[in-house]
């Protein structure tokens, strides 16, 4: 994907749920355009709807009204299978609790993404060393997540979100869950995906310092609207 | 998913919960043992059934005699016009042209008649019958003190117990000793005396065409039988002194059929009674019965026995098979709740899971794979418990029969179709109490099942 291109594009995509007798508008008519190759934080403070958006945009989710483009294709309109299809082939996906099966080692959780897009066994182990090594954790394949720090558990689901070579990769709050010097390595990480891959990335953070040092451009959303959108200050 | 990643993915996962699944899965295999022994037994009370009825010579026997045996005689004394067209008689050549039917394998007469036996010098009256080689399979000899006769033409008999005991206090001791056959031999007039006999009698009834001889035969005693063997159709019971059919009829003693014969004027040739005819398999019965009867005698099998007899089974069986079901039934509500069990504790992994693209297929699959997983392990664990409870019962049986001096039988029997079977049906189970989880675990939203801690 080219840089100037529309990779995502949101109009007044809304999110509507019911909490017992409580109505929450989770993203509220919210319209953005991420540019192919652009490196997207959305900041918000808790309960503003940023990951809500972000689990849209990943296609877990579906919008109650409006439409979610992602390469020209509305999400809304796809079925439960081209959605998983989406997730497989599209979109890569970093979680703040990073989110790696304990039962399997690194190198099983990295490989479980080009199981699932059925590609041949031969070719995995390749993949599966190329994106460790780019993570730098080419040495701690057969390690289990517990044996893991938290900066390498999250960059091993780094890894992971990267071995199908996704365009696109949503990261939710990538850092919550570490202290400032591996956040600030994972971040780094994130900067050189972007750049040398041309990768764009959507970052959910509440960390505005962070987002606007490593972001090309800083959202901001609250109580479901997006209240701010430009290019970092 | 591909199917190979699929299965690895559904082991690893069946190894986690180790001690759960393989209690679910030892639940499935004794619902299979259940099975597997309850239709073992049906299976080989059946396959005994029909073996000794089969070895007994009457399911795979047709019986022939000739028409007159069946309409009644009184009517070869009427004369006149109306009197009926002869029937066709039993006689050698006829015994031949039905051997070479095909599916025919042997031809015999039934030999049964009184006689008078000596033995030490004293007269004891008993049956005697003649013994087919063919009988020697019969189950009726095994165990039997001594042996079968050593050849369809050797001068020995065998004695049946009562009758042994008659002869000596120690019945089995009587193997090895020799008997006398005292028995009235029909031996056929001269042509020129038959017609001097006619011309003498003027009362309209024929005159005999044979003497009866008195003579005796040595035969040694080969072995002493504890049961009461048949003899084809006609041949059950009676039978206290056996002899080897060919002998028997080497014997040309006069039966019953003979003074048939003789009131009805029938005397040109000698005849039979009844023959027994032999065919290959039980199948070929209809085939020959219908030959038979196309060359003018009465032919009857006991086939419609054997069909009831399957049938009798085939209900018995349904029956084993339902009561063996319901431990099975009770089995995949195991696995039902060791699969409900799954989900809620890998929540998150599936949450996981479809976050990187797995489709609600993959999902269920995956838990379709680990049901039929444990279908596949209970299938095998099931059928080797059910065959060993099959053996097992067998075992004490035949411990019992054996202190009750009787010989020993196969009751249980697990063939290839029933193994194979049982192992389908505990797949097609398992994956059907899998549906419910499956379908579950693929409804899940994947943002709500991430939450999930």
């Amino acid at each position: 994907m080219q840089d100037g291109q529309s990779a995502i594009r949101t109009d007044k995509a809304t999110r509507h749920y019911r909490l017992g007798e409580e109505f929450i508008r989770a993203v509220d008519e919210v319209s953005l355009e991420v540019r192919a190759g652009e490196f997207l934080a959305l900041l918000g403070s808790s309960g503003s709807g940023k990951s809500t958006l972000l689990n849209l945009l990943a296609g877990m989710d579906r919008p109650t009204s409006g439409a979610i483009h992602v390469h020209g294709r509305n999400l809304a309109e796809m079925s439960a299978s081209e959605l998983a299809q989406h997730r497989r082939k599209i979109v890569g996906m970093v979680f703040q609790a990073f989110n790696l099966l304990p039962k399997m080692t690194l190198e099983e959780n990295v490989e479980l993404p080009l199981r699932l897009a059925e590609v041949e066994r031969g070719e995995r182990q390749a993949r599966v060393r190329e994106a460790l090594e780019r993570v730098r954790l080419g040495t701690r394949l057969r390690h289990r997540p517990t044996e893991l720090s938290g900066g390498e558990q999250q960059r091993g689901a780094l890894a992971r979100a990267l071995v199908n070579r996704p365009s696109i990769l949503l990261a939710d709050e990538p850092t919550g869950n570490l202290d400032s010097a591996n956040g600030e390595q994972i971040l780094t990480l994130l900067r050189e995906i972007n750049q040398s891959l041309g990768m764009t990335i959507v970052m959910v953070t509440h960390e505005r310092a962070l987002a606007e040092r490593f972001a090309d451009r800083v959202a901001v959303m609250s109580d479901g609207k997006l209240i701010e959108d430009g290019v970092k200050t | 998913m591909k199917a190979g990643d699929m299965a690895e993915l559904a082991m690893r996962n069946l190894r986690e919960a180790l001690l759960r699944n393989s209690l679910t899965t030892l639940g499935v295999g004794v619902g299979i043992a259940s099975l597997v022994a309850m239709l073992s037994l049906g299976v080989g009370l059946q396959e005994l059934a029909t073996k000794r009825l089969t070895r007994s010579g009457l399911f795979d026997s047709v019986f022939v005699a000739p028409r007159t045996n069946i309409r009644g005689f009184g009517r070869a004394f009427r004369e006149g016009p109306e009197k009926p067209e002869e029937p066709r008689a039993l006689d050698e050549d006829a015994r031949q042209q039905i051997t070479r039917l095909a599916n025919v394998i042997e031809v015999y007469p039934q030999i049964r008649f009184l006689s008078e036996v000596r033995y030490l010098g004293n007269p004891y009256t008993t049956v005697v019958a003649g013994i087919p080689e063919s009988a020697s399979a019969n189950d009726a000899y095994e165990g039997m003190t001594g042996t079968f006769f050593s050849g369809p033409s050797a001068d020995e008999a065998i004695l049946q117990i009562e009758f042994a005991k008659e002869l000596s206090d120690q019945p089995k001791t009587l193997v090895g000793k020799d008997v006398v056959l005292r028995y009235m031999e029909r031996q056929a007039i001269p042509a020129q005396a038959r017609a001097d006999t006619a011309k003498a009698d003027d009362t309209g009834v024929l005159s005999s065409g044979f003497s009866l001889v008195p003579r005796e035969k040595s035969f040694r005693i080969v072995g002493v039988i504890e049961t009461d063997p048949a003899v084809g159709f006609g041949g059950f019971g009676g039978g206290r002194l056996l002899i080897p059919n060919e002998v028997a009829e080497h014997l040309r003693i006069a039966q019953m059929n003979d003074l048939r014969g003789l009131m009805s004027g029938n005397t040109r040739k000698p005849g039979y009674g009844s023959l027994t005819v032999r065919v290959k398999n039980p199948r070929d019965i209809t085939n020959v019965e219908n030959a038979i009867k196309q060359m003018g005698f009465s032919a009857f099998s006991l086939l419609d026995a054997t069909r009831n007899l399957r049938l009798v089974f085939t209900v018995f069986d349904l029956l084993l098979g339902i009561f063996g079901s319901l431990a099975l039934a009770v089995a995949s509500l195991g696995i039902i709740n060791t699969l409900v069990m799954a989900i809620l504790e890998r929540r998150r992994e599936i949450g996981i899971l479809k976050a990187l693209g797995a489709a609600d297929r993959d999902v269920s699959q995956l838990f379709f794979a680990e049901a039929g997983a444990m279908g596949v392990t209970g299938g095998i664990l099931g059928i080797a418990i059910g065959w060993l409870i099959g053996r097992a019962i067998t075992l004490g049986t035949n411990i019992y029969l054996s202190r009750q001096g009787l010989n020993a039988v196969r009751i249980s029997s697990v063939p290839w179709w029933l193994a194979l079977s049982a192992l389908g049906f505990a797949i097609v189970v398992s994956l059907a109490a899998g549906i419910y989880p499956a379908s579950r675990a693929a409804r899940l939203n994947p943002v709500d099942a991430l939450r999930y801690e």
